[in-house]
């Protein structure tokens, strides 16, 4: 019997490194714990787990640098920004900002997709040609032009923030609910509740909606990433959540003058949001393979 | 075809106007454009003459009537914030920097991601292929504005090899350039790849292969071509993304362009100029999109009898 031995290979070699990846892949472990380190675990427990006021700093203290360089010490560990804040309080009480806007603005805006996707999908005729329209325009629309104009019309703030983030979010569970219900409503239950006597709002709750769950959570985790970096663009232009919040984006436009001497402001928060969305992404292809292998286009 | 074109095209129009009016009445109705303008200690005589000035004092249906017939002729009227400019010749005068930076970052963009995208199909499986992908996943998760800044802290700061901002000779051009492309090269090179698995599969790969091509010609050549119309219709989206990212782009590295206008007129709540660069945008934007669907359709007939 010929036995088939393994050729050792070293933990570098291509094949392994390729099986490595995809074993990543296939369980959202790391980006996980990855999400866990950097955005919940921070985000939930901000006032306890950061060692400063993220809005008080002292002068005194300004643009020192992290623990490991010149000039740093280990009571401000990722270094202080140019009002002697801590960064890593900033940073950890960002990530509950962040985390804040995008649950929240995709709640509101899933809700309102959601609700206007049954009804359209549901109804059809008339309604569902206007809605549907409506659709098409506001995706067609360019996103960061129309949410600067938003902002500086009504003033930077977190309901701002919020009110624009939602409206640009809304189309996209209208569209996906609406394809969803056109099929579903055709199905033999929806007619039998019918003859039950259940009544219009009631099949669209109780009947179609939790078959289109599961859709929803795909879209809602692959656009948590792209909520965060949207959220982030718009802080930096001065367009999102006004200062002093801790928010990330922020964080990083305060940093930008400071590059040619301090560039430990800008370097962290930006690390946290790479991160963060990175394993955002991963862990949304993951749930959409799992989910709803029919959304790959998504 | 001529049917779909023209339900595109009106459609086109249609959300055109919608931004018109979005923009319109966000800019009016909330805030008070004058508190801006003014300075603290004008009086409330100050106030009247510069409403009536600028029109404001009438209804908000006539101003958008008059905004409207004065827009169709690209008339935005005189920025509020830098003297004695319209806002459409503002627009004209940084919109060749914007254009001349996102075609350099497309051309940038498109030789990177093209020969990346081809051997990454190509080479399956291998670790070129990872690295492919990890560039791909780093393309979607990292905030441009940020990697802008790290590439001047990288190369301006600390190589000094490039100007940290600003405007001059080619060599300031080319952080800001990477900086915008960056995204699309993931695009683009998921794209290719994906399109160039298909055409590997296909019969008459095999069959040249069988002929006795040189595996080089058969790639690049026969391969290459067949699978860049997917790609080369995306192209049109990507040069909208490349206008409107141009803002986040342009105000990291202070580039004089169209991005940069329009982030400096919103801070100095300058409608007149917003309004100009918002609708110019969203035509350009809008226009690509109408474009692309013509393309497609008349690359694939099935959309055009849907």
């Amino acid at each position: 019997m010929a036995t088939v031995t393994a050729r050792a290979l070293p933990w570098y070699a291509a094949p392994r490194v390729a099986h490595a990846l995809r074993q990543v892949k296939r369980y959202p472990v790391v980006s996980l714990s990855i999400l866990m380190l950097f955005l919940v675990i921070p985000a939930v427990f901000a006032p306890y787990v950061a060692p400063y006021d993220p809005l008080k700093g002292s002068l005194a203290k300004r643009l020192r640098a992290p623990a490991w360089q010149q000039g740093g010490s280990i009571e401000h560990p990722l270094g202080t920004d140019k009002l002697g804040r801590d960064i890593l309080s900033r940073m950890i009480h960002g990530a509950r900002v962040s985390l804040m806007v995008s649950l929240v603005a995709i709640f509101v805006g899933g809700t309102l997709g959601t609700a206007l996707g049954l009804t359209s999908g549901y109804f059809g005729g008339r309604v569902d040609s206007v809605l549907m329209r409506l659709v098409d325009i506001s995706l067609s629309l360019p996103t960061i032009l129309l949410a600067l104009v938003l902002v500086a019309a009504v003033g930077p703030s977190f309901g701002t923030v919020i009110t624009v983030l939602v409206v640009l979010l809304w189309a996209r569970y209208a569209r996906l609910v609406r394809g969803e219900t056109l099929t579903i409503k055709e199905r033999d239950f929806i007619a039998r509740a019918r003859v039950a006597g259940a009544s219009h709002v009631r099949i669209m709750t109780r009947y179609i909606f939790p078959n289109v769950v599961n859709s929803l959570l795909v879209l809602a985790t692959l656009q948590v990433g792209y909520v965060i970096l949207l959220e982030s663009a718009l802080s930096f232009l001065g367009a999102g959540l006004p200062r002093p919040m801790p928010a990330w984006g922020l964080m990083i436009a305060d940093g930008r003058e400071l590059i040619v001497t301090a560039w430990w402001v800008s370097m962290f928060p930006g690390l946290a949001i790479m991160l963060t969305v990175l394993s955002l992404n991963l862990l949304g292809d993951w749930l959409r393979d799992h989910l709803d292998p029919k959304l790959r286009q998504l | 075809m001529q049917r779909f074109i023209a339900k595109r095209a009106l459609q086109s129009l249609l959300a055109i106007w919608v931004m018109s009016l979005i923009v319109f009445t966000l800019v009016r109705v909330t805030g008070n454009p004058l508190d801006v303008m003014l300075p603290l200690e004008a009086g409330p005589e100050d106030y009247e003459r510069v409403r009536k000035h600028w029109g404001l004092d009438k209804p908000v249906y006539v101003q958008y009537a008059i905004f409207l017939g004065k827009a169709v002729q690209g008339d935005f009227g005189n920025s509020w914030k830098w003297h004695g400019h319209s806002a459409m010749s503002l627009v004209w005068e940084r919109l060749p920097a914007t254009l001349q930076l996102a075609g350099f970052a497309l051309l940038i963009s498109v030789v990177i991601a093209l020969p990346v995208g081809v051997l990454s199909a190509v080479m399956k499986g291998t670790v070129w292929d990872s690295v492919a992908k990890v560039i791909a996943l780093l393309g979607q998760s990292l905030p441009a504005f940020w990697l802008g800044i790290v590439l001047m802290w990288i190369f301006a700061v600390n190589l000094g090899w490039f100007p940290t901002s600003g405007k001059g000779g080619f060599q300031y051009m080319i952080l800001p350039a990477i900086t915008l492309g960056w995204f699309q090269v993931a695009a683009i090179m998921r794209l290719v790849r994906s399109s160039m698995l298909d055409v590997l599969d296909s019969e008459f790969v095999k069959l040249s292969r069988i002929k006795g091509l040189s595996e080089w010609k058969v790639i690049w050549k026969h391969c290459l071509r067949n699978a860049a119309i997917a790609p080369l219709t995306f192209f049109a989206i990507i040069a909208g993304v490349l206008m409107t990212g141009s803002v986040v782009t342009e105000s990291v590295f202070s580039w004089p362009g169209t991005g940069l206008l329009v982030v400096d007129a919103v801070r100095a709540r300058d409608f007149q100029v917003v309004q100009a660069v918002v609708i110019v945008f969203a035509g350009i934007f809008i226009l690509t999109n109408l474009l692309v669907d013509i393309l497609y359709a008349y690359l694939d007939p099935r959309i055009r009898y849907q």
